[in-house]
């Protein structure tokens, strides 16, 4: 699914450059569920940034389900972002004045899905997070379980192949962090790929596989038993 | 632009974001609204103004005798000089070139009656052309004419404010009315631009107030209109060689500056019409500042709007949309309100100036009104201005990284 050969990546600050990413090699299979941990400056949200094209790469390749990502302008990013990829993020990101049905059906607008399949579609995948009697709500009126329930669901109405999770726990308490993970672990079940960008060991420890990162490098990549989230949900 | 669904996301944003919509509708429309509203007062400043001043023909000139300042040709100075019958008759056949028409004038206060209403008016005895040199209009009857000059008639041109005061509603026409101690027949009824004042005069033939005057032939004034093609420099050597005529032939010294008067509307109009270019400057130029001042309004209301909406745009563009689609979409809004309040504005406004009317009278305000061209043109540059606004900070917001403006809180 992704293939990551010697990425580098720095930023200017000022007058010297800060070298963030030196040197990832990564090679993630179809139906993984990854973590990547590290401390923070550590750049693991830089390369969950890089995957998800919402910045570019200084040196190396990056290629996603076989396509190889270059020459990224805004429009092309775009593009790839809406057709390949789902965003989840720790302040959730939804827009405030549009209820969780229309913030589900954001994603189809920009794929042309026309309004009643949209309609219908959101609906689906609302339900499939278990929010559809909360379908006509603002954001202000939900939960922030609630609310990362119904990003999910807006990440995956646009059926992308791969998932990317930035921190989706960070805000949320322990219950409801366990209650997010246990939907993610469902939706890896299925069959989806999905990447979580973490600094929590028990968050991590749900995933399949982790990585950790330490100044810019791997530094363990290793397969662990995945702990089931379902256990400490009621 | 005719994107259905475009169009519905659009009024979604419109319809949930009401004090934003409401903020940058509000700014156009008052803008538009202010501008119109300037503008017609400007218009009927200008009005006023035409009446006041280009009330009376522009090619005359005003001659008055007074008394001569030096000896000349063995008269002493301080002597009276008097125009008579015999300049108009000399003027006349000495400068038939230059010469519309020419009339004599001669005021007088008069009591004058009807049965049992009286009052005192102004009489003026002229001859059939002054009625051109004071744009006189006839409403009914007719005006002076040779037959009355020539046979001393007592035929009398009332104002239309005369018959209104002595005839009230009855037909002057016909009627007779006594002027100071003689009988005169009503001919004529006439109304004047130049206001009430000018309404309230009665007109004679100068011949029978100088009969009436025991027969002397003596003149108050003579006013003498030049051909409008002899242009405002033909006019000045027309006047110059009228004076120096004139000087001549009453024996008043060439450098005396008194004796005789020459009052030329010619010169007076110029002024006048300089006058009228500087109030149409005053008004267009309040009129491109407050269309400036709209515009500043409404680039700020869209950097606000934008700045305001940057982390929305940046998880649309998370989600999918591209940079055209993103300034596609603010661009469309803003025009969408832009257009609307812009047009209500221009309504509003039109509709107040309609309703003013005379209301403003008193401060020299006459009938404002904008013609539709200029309240539609500055509407649309209002419009075009509000997209070139929208445009800038759209596109820079659609150029920012979704990363950074997801950060933005």
């Amino acid at each position: 699914m992704i293939k990551i050969n010697d990425l580098h990546k720095s930023y200017k600050m000022g007058s010297s450059s800060l070298h963030v990413l030196k040197g990832i090699n990564l090679d993630i299979e179809d139906g993984e569920l990854v973590a990547i941990m590290g401390s923070s400056g550590s750049g693991k949200s830089t390369l969950l940034n890089i995957l998800g094209m919402l910045d570019v790469l200084d040196e190396g390749t990056y290629e996603l389900d076989s396509v190889l990502i270059e020459d990224l302008d805004e429009t092309k990013a775009a593009k790839y972002r809406n057709k390949f990829l789902g965003f989840i993020f720790q302040s959730f990101n939804l827009i405030n004045y549009k209820t969780a049905l229309e913030n589900v059906s954001l994603p189809l607008y920009y794929q042309g899905v026309n309004r009643k399949e949209r309609q219908e579609k959101a609906l689906r995948y609302l339900s499939s997070v278990g929010l559809a009697d909360w379908a006509t709500h603002l954001p202000s009126e939900l939960s922030g379980g609630q609310k990362q329930r119904v990003a999910i669901a807006r990440a995956m109405a646009s059926e992308p192949k791969l998932l990317l999770a930035d921190e989706p726990t960070g805000a949320l308490d322990t219950t409801t962090s366990y209650e997010v993970m246990d939907l993610i672990q469902k939706i890896n079940q299925e069959g989806k790929t999905i990447l979580v960008v973490t600094h929590e060991e028990d968050i991590a420890q749900m995933c399949k596989r982790i990585v950790r990162l330490k100044d810019g490098v791997i530094v363990e990549d290793t397969k662990v038993d995945q702990v089931l989230a379902a256990q400490y949900v009621q | 632009m005719f994107n259905r669904d475009r169009w519905q996301e659009i009024f979604e944003t419109i319809r949930k974001n009401k004090l934003r919509t409401f903020l940058s509708g509000f700014t156009v429309a008052l803008g538009i609204l202010i501008f119109i509203i300037l503008f017609g007062f400007g218009n009927g400043l200008k009005n006023t103004f035409k009446e006041f001043f280009l009330d009376d023909a522009t090619n005359t000139l005003y001659l008055f005798a007074g008394s001569t300042s030096k000896p000349y040709r063995g008269f002493k100075a301080n002597r009276r000089i008097e125009f008579e019958n015999s300049d108009l008759k000399d003027i006349k056949e000495n400068f038939s070139f230059f010469l519309e028409y020419i009339t004599p004038r001669i005021s007088r206060g008069a009591s004058v009656r009807y049965k049992n209403e009286f009052d005192n008016y102004t009489t003026r005895a002229v001859g059939p052309d002054h009625q051109y040199a004071e744009k006189t209009i006839i409403m009914k009857g007719r005006y002076i004419n040779e037959l009355d000059v020539k046979n001393k008639s007592k035929h009398a041109v009332i104002g239309r404010l005369v018959a209104l005061d002595l005839f009230k509603q009855e037909d002057p026409i016909g009627k007779f009315i006594d002027v100071g101690s003689s009988v005169f027949k009503v001919v004529g009824v006439f109304q004047d631009d130049g206001g009430d004042n000018e309404e309230r005069f009665i007109y004679i033939p100068y011949t029978t107030r100088q009969s009436l005057e025991k027969g002397n032939d003596k003149l108050d004034q003579i006013i003498v209109a030049f051909r409008p093609e002899l242009g405002h420099a033909g006019a000045l050597a027309f006047e110059k060689e009228l004076r120096s005529y004139l000087k001549d032939k009453k024996s008043i010294a060439p450098s005396d500056p008194r004796g005789i008067f020459i009052r030329n509307v010619a010169d007076q109009l110029k002024q006048n019409q300089q006058f009228a270019n500087v109030l149409q400057l005053i008004v267009t130029f309040v009129g491109l500042g407050t269309l400036i001042a709209g515009i500043i309004g409404i680039s700020n209301i869209m950097v606000f709007v934008v700045k305001e909406r940057t982390k929305e745009l940046g998880i649309r563009k998370a989600l999918g949309a591209t940079p055209k689609s993103v300034i596609q979409m603010i661009l469309q809004e803003s025009i969408f309100i832009t257009t609307i309040s812009g047009f209500v504005g221009m309504a509003i406004g039109v509709l107040i100036l309609n309703n003013m009317g005379e209301s403003l009278e008193d401060y020299f305000i006459k009938n404002p009104y904008i013609d539709i061209e200029t309240a539609l043109f500055s509407t649309l540059i209002l419009i075009l201005f509000g997209g070139i606004a929208g445009y800038v900070p759209a596109k820079r917001a659609a150029s920012i990284k979704p990363i950074v403006a997801l950060r933005d809180e």
